[in-house]
């Protein structure tokens, strides 16, 4: 038996993608923005395990490995960029960077 | 049910509950603190405890695996990655404390909350099944996860192992530094 109920988690979990969501459009700084990236996948991921539980179903903490691993290799590639932007443009400031704005 | 298990049923749905409203207290908090501090050490020493309060979170809905694994990958190797990243770029101070509040920024967080509002309305207007209707609920051991991983689940598993080698090749060919 579990007592709280899912929808707490769920509530919970949409606070947090809110606020991750609100760094990303707020912040310029390239590597806050990935750090509330990965805030939402965490939201997700806290979605999904509830719902794994809840529902009685293992492909949820499946799921969740899988993006734990995307993450991983979305911070690989992301940090990367970021640091060769560094030394192209020695900024990590988004709105300094205008090489694919229209 | 005897009526001698009521009293410690209860108690103990008390402590579940105040153990999440403490972790989801201390996630929401340190969210804040991520997209509010200035210093990016700040931000990612603050992410870090929002790991492991989700963490505690994932052992509240009894998948331990998967808490295990959140301190592993990502208080662990992903942080440790951010954290290097921050102190090559020597990004210490920043000149500009100030960050212009421009009208976009404002539309981006309306949308956001009204994002959130109607997921909250969706949320609080769907009815869920119980926990338990239908037999055991899954485990959350390494075995239960690992037999469903290479039982059931092989071919997403052997996906995402080719994305992490392109994830690999295409960090390295990023942050080389070009030899003329």
């Amino acid at each position: 038996m579990h007592s709280i109920p899912l929808s707490y988690y769920l509530i919970l979990s949409v606070i947090i993608f809110l606020i991750g969501s609100i760094g990303v459009l707020t912040r310029r700084n390239a590597i806050i923005i990935f750090m509330c990236i990965e805030l939402m996948l965490n939201a997700v991921n806290l979605t999904l395990v509830g719902f794994s539980r809840f529902s009685g179903d293992q492909a949820g903490q499946i799921m969740v490995l899988m993006v734990m691993t995307v993450a991983a290799a979305e911070a690989a590639v992301g940090l990367a960029i970021v640091l060769s932007l560094f030394r192209n443009k020695e900024t990590v400031y988004l709105d300094e960077v205008n090489l694919m704005k229209w | 049910m005897n009526p001698g298990v009521v009293c410690p049923r209860t108690l103990r749905m008390n402590f579940e509950l105040v153990l999440f409203i403490i972790l989801g207290a201390l996630g929401m908090g340190s969210a804040i603190g991520v997209i509010a501090v200035r210093n990016p050490i700040s931000a990612a020493m603050s992410l870090v405890i929002h790991f492991i309060a989700l963490s505690g979170l994932y052992l509240t809905l009894n998948a331990m695996f998967i808490a295990a694994i959140q301190v592993l990958v990502y208080a662990g190797a992903i942080m440790v990655l951010v954290v290097f990243v921050i102190m090559l770029l020597n990004l210490g101070s920043e000149e500009k404390l100030r960050e212009r509040f421009t009208s976009r920024q404002g539309i981006g967080i309306a949308l956001s909350v009204l994002l959130g509002a109607g997921l909250v309305f969706i949320i609080t207007r769907a009815a869920f099944r119980s926990p338990g209707a239908d037999g055991l609920p899954p485990g959350g051991s390494v075995e239960a996860v690992g037999t469903a991983l290479f039982r059931d689940y092989v071919y997403p598993f052997e996906m995402v192992s080719l994305i992490l080698l392109a994830a690999v090749v295409g960090a390295v060919v990023l942050a080389k530094r070009h030899v003329e």
